[in-house]
């Protein structure tokens, strides 16, 4: 078989490859995209949907901000809808702990740009009525927004498609390397393909494409715990969240409310899957039942997770490679790439055009592992080994 | 050690219990249910004067066997009623009973959640009025009620008939059943049917008696629709000449065959493969129901198989078991019930072909056809998905993008017509179009059990 050639390869048909070959595409540049199974049917189809801006890593605003202002025009750019809500989001503080934790995020977020409301006890009690009383504080952000996970990927891939990205689905890059004059990427089912630039936009399985070209990084794969109760009245408007993270909620027009929380659990084995283990889906019904009693008659109709790449430092990776030119990495999301998924394909757009971008994505450069990183102090509270 | 569990007290969860209560074990059993008895030999409400022998006809004797024996091990057993399996992890069963959230661990499984309807959707099928099979027999079992006073029973079931006759038998005259397997079919059928001569002769018995009684009995039928302003008024069907018929009618029992109840087996990480004679995914087992370590199938939920399959098969599995455990009991009992269950598997798979799931109807449902009752998602509404560019030609992604599956019965009654419409529409054979995932809970959770965990 003749090897097919194409300017950029991206690996992942997730969102993150979504929007690259989108921001290319759109550029009038020949892109392709691997995907093994089925677009977004990975992470990107199976998470929260939260475009939440409160409370993000300091490091990554400018590239959060760009991302949003991108979602909030996207469904006007590509003529579909994907359920975007500027629903905004409430930060819920129920002890001292959260309430130091809720100012931290604030000043942070502040610092920002973003415009963030402090809510005491009883300005809370008046404006969501449904909560529970024993809510210290809150912080509401109006700018935060959801999306529908099902419906996104789709939304941009296709968009691509019609700017004329190639799109492969069932189509597993088993290996891949630079032959000197170009990439050389091989497929299961589909022969060789030869480009330019390669994007390894894998995912939770983006390390072993890094791999590939001798870049060892400590990612593994997880996901929260999620399930969602049968449709209700529709009431509430924002997207909300205790700060511990142990409980994250919001309620879709259709009217189930929607739910997840840390402790993460770990992928299997096969990295297929992730399970819900039930009692932290009991201790997810409790918690939602203490901060919003309305719902403790509320059924919950079904559990689900995802396998989603996590690193220790609880940020991704995203720029050029560090060993091999022409290689550029956005994966290992640490559970926020939903949001930053248009802000990472806009910049890896960048740098495969123009080999610079404006917005500043050095902390999150693959080399930072050579040193070897810190854990993130939100790395031991996040995860539990079952 | 932890007790062996068994979920479900159908004729195949009684039948284990009964077999290791016999050999000494004392095994905990839940079941949804409130009382023993499962789908087949439903337990008779005791307050009303229901005679078994008009109910169950030549089953009787069986029907007040099985209830004999399973009352006697009663002391014997932990039997909880009332109690749902809404997980299974890691060697535990979750369990819900009075709005409360439990556990259970065991030392052994054995998996017996019988099956339900298969329904294919036609249109009007959402109209008060429109029952499934199971529940037409329910409200007769249960309550001593009809669901109607012109009932229809339409669709392709061994079940029809004999709801049909029950109904029959207890006054009900204004009835008609509409069968929608081409007479030529049934007939291909039968060599099938040797495996199980008695079994096929009841069959023949039910035509028979309903004859008799003077029931109609329309073969070979289309269902066109199911019409009526507020509820059901008439079905309309054409008759295998062509010809256009109506029946006036206030209600209607509907059901294509059954579908096994498969989520736990699942959640209890099985193995699944696609039975191309039954049109549906089965969990793997063996010839003894064993799916995995201390692992146990039986009955309905692990392959269509009807009653005495269920019993035969209940007893197997516990046999088995107590065998894996290192108690052994005689090898010729568990022979011979290896052997009724392979026959009676045998038996029913030719009986797929008798009474047949009209899976080519998927594709002349209208577009405005509901498929999905929870999520009021259409046939149309599937098509489209599925053909748009990148539409996903796997039911999970259907699911995904339409919210065909997505509601409270969690794709129990829109699953298979989901899978045929996807398949029709894609163009893809019925097996590559996957099988919607299983995800806990089994049926819905109240959140408040979560603060009554025990
Ligand atoms: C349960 C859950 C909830 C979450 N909630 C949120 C949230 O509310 N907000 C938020 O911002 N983020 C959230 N996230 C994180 C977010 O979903 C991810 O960060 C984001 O979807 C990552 O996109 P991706 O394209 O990198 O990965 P993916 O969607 O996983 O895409 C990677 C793709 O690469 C493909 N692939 C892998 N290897 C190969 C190969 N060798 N050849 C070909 N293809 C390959 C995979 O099949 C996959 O489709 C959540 C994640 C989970 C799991
Ligand atoms: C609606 C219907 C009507 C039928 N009518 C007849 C009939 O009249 N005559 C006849 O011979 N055959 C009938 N059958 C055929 C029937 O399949 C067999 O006769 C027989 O009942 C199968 O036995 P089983 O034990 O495998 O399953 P079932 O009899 O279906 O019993 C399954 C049991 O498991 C329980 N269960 C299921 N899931 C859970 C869970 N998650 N947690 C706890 N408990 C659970 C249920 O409550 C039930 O008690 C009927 C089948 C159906 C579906």
């Amino acid at each position: 078989m003749t090897a097919r050639t194409t300017g950029t390869l991206i690996v992942g048909g997730g969102l993150i490859g979504a929007f690259t070959a989108w921001f290319l595409a759109r550029a009038g540049r020949s892109v392709t995209v691997l995907e093994k199974g089925l677009v977004g049917a990975q992470s990107s189809g199976a998470n929260f949907g939260n475009l939440r801006l409160q409370g993000r890593d300091p490091r990554q605003y400018p590239l959060s901000l760009r991302a949003q202002a991108i979602w909030e025009e996207i469904e006007a750019l590509t003529g579909e809808s994907c359920e975007y809500d500027r629903t905004g989001h409430l930060y819920l503080a129920r002890d001292e702990e959260e309430l130091a934790s809720l100012h931290r995020y604030a000043e942070i977020s502040r610092s920002a740009g973003l415009v963030v409301e402090d809510l005491d006890g009883p300005a809370l009690a008046a404006r969501f009525p449904y909560l529970d009383r024993g809510i210290l504080a809150a912080t509401f952000s109006k700018r935060d927004a959801t999306a529908n996970p099902r419906l996104a990927t789709l939304m941009v891939m296709r968009a691509a498609r019609a700017h004329g990205a190639g799109v492969l689905e069932h189509c597993e890059v088993v290996a891949a390397g630079h032959s000197g004059a170009a990439f050389e990427v091989e497929t299961r089912s589909h022969g060789l393909f030869r480009s330019e630039h390669l994007v390894n936009a894998a995912g939770a399985w983006g390390g072993e494409i890094a791999a590939q070209f001798a870049e060892e990084v400590p990612l593994f794969s997880a996901g929260p715990p999620q399930f969602v109760t049968e449709p209700l009245p529709h009431v509430i408007a924002p997207s909300m969240q205790r700060v511990s993270g142990t409980v994250i909620f919001r309620q879709i027009p259709r009217g189930n409310v929607i739910v997840a929380g840390y402790p993460r659990t770990a992928s299997d084995a096969q990295n297929l899957r992730t399970r819900v283990p039930p009692h932290k889906t009991l201790d997810g019904m409790a918690g939602l039942g203490l901060l919003a009693p309305m719902l403790r008659t509320a059924h919950v109709i079904r559990v689900w997770s995802g396998v989603e790449g996590y690193l220790p430092d609880m940020i991704p990776i995203i720029g050029p490679s560090g060993t091999q030119d022409g290689l550029f990495h956005g994966f290992g999301c640490c559970g926020h790439g939903f949001q930053i998924a248009p802000g990472v394909g806009a910049v890896l757009a960048d740098l495969i055009a123009t080999g610079r971008t404006d917005t500043p994505v050095e902390a999150f450069h693959i080399a930072r592992y050579r040193e070897g990183v810190q854990a993130n102090e939100k790395f031991a509270r996040e995860f539990d080994s079952r | 050690m932890a007790p062996i569990l068994i979920v479900g007290s159908g004729p195949a969860g009684m039948s284990a219990a009964i077999a290791l209560a016999r050999r000494g074990v004392r095994p905990v059993v839940v079941s949804d249910a409130p009382h023993a008895g499962g789908q087949g030999f439903r337990r008779l409400n005791p307050q009303m004067a229901l005679d078994a022998r008009r109910i169950y006809g030549a089953e009787a004797r069986k029907y007040e066997a099985l209830h004999r024996d399973f009352e006697a091990i009663l002391p014997q057993i932990d039997y909880r009623p009332a109690t749902l399996v809404w997980a299974i992890y890691e060697g535990k069963a979750f369990i819900l009973r009075d709005g409360q959230a439990g556990e259970i661990a065991w030392s052994g499984l054995i998996l017996a959640p019988g099956a339900t309807d298969r329904i294919m959707p036609v249109a009007g099928w959402t109209r008060p009025g429109v029952f499934s099979l199971g529940a037409a027999q329910i409200a007769l079992k249960d309550q001593g009620a009809f669901i109607g006073r012109k009932v229809v029973f339409a669709g392709s079931s061994p079940l029809l008939l004999l709801a049909a006759l029950q109904y029959r038998t207890h006054g009900a005259r204004d009835i008609a059943v509409l069968d929608t397997t081409p007479l030529g079919a049934k007939l291909r059928a039968a060599p099938g049917l040797r495996h199980s001569p008695g079994t096929a002769l009841r069959g023949l018995r039910l035509m028979r008696a309903l004859k008799r009684l003077g029931v109609p009995v329309h073969q070979g039928v289309r269902l066109e629709a199911i019409e009526g302003a507020d509820r059901v008024s008439a079905i309309r069907f054409t008759a295998p000449s062509g010809q256009e018929c109506r029946i006036a009618c206030d209600a209607v029992a509907l059901g294509h065959g059954l579908r096994a109840e498969t989520q736990l087996a699942e959640l209890a990480d099985c193995d699944f493969a696609f039975d191309a004679a039954l049109r549906q995914w089965l969990p793997v087992a063996d010839a003894d129901g064993r799916a995995g370590e201390r692992l146990y199938l039986a009955g309905d939920g692990a392959c269509i198989g009807g009653a005495d399959a269920a019993i035969a098969g209940g007893a197997l599995s516990a046999e088995a078991l107590l065998a894996e455990l290192g108690e052994p009991g005689p090898s010729a009992r568990r022979r011979r019930l290896r052997g009724t269950v392979a026959r009676l598997r045998r038996f029913q798979r030719g009986l797929a072909g008798a009474f047949r799931w009209p899976h080519e109807e998927a594709g002349r449902l209208a577009d405005t056809v509901t498929v999905c009752r929870c999520e009021m998602v259409t046939a149309g509404e599937i098509r489209t998905a599925v053909r748009a560019d990148l539409g996903p030609a796997e039911v999970n992604r259907v699911k995904a993008v339409t919210r065909c599956g997505m509601g409270r019965c969690q794709g129990r009654f829109c699953g298979p017509a989901l899978a045929e419409i996807t398949a029709e529409a894609s163009q893809s054979p019925i097996d590559a179009v996957g099988r919607l995932r299983a995800q806990a809970p089994v049926k819905p959770l109240p959140l408040s059990a979560a603060d009554t965990r025990s």
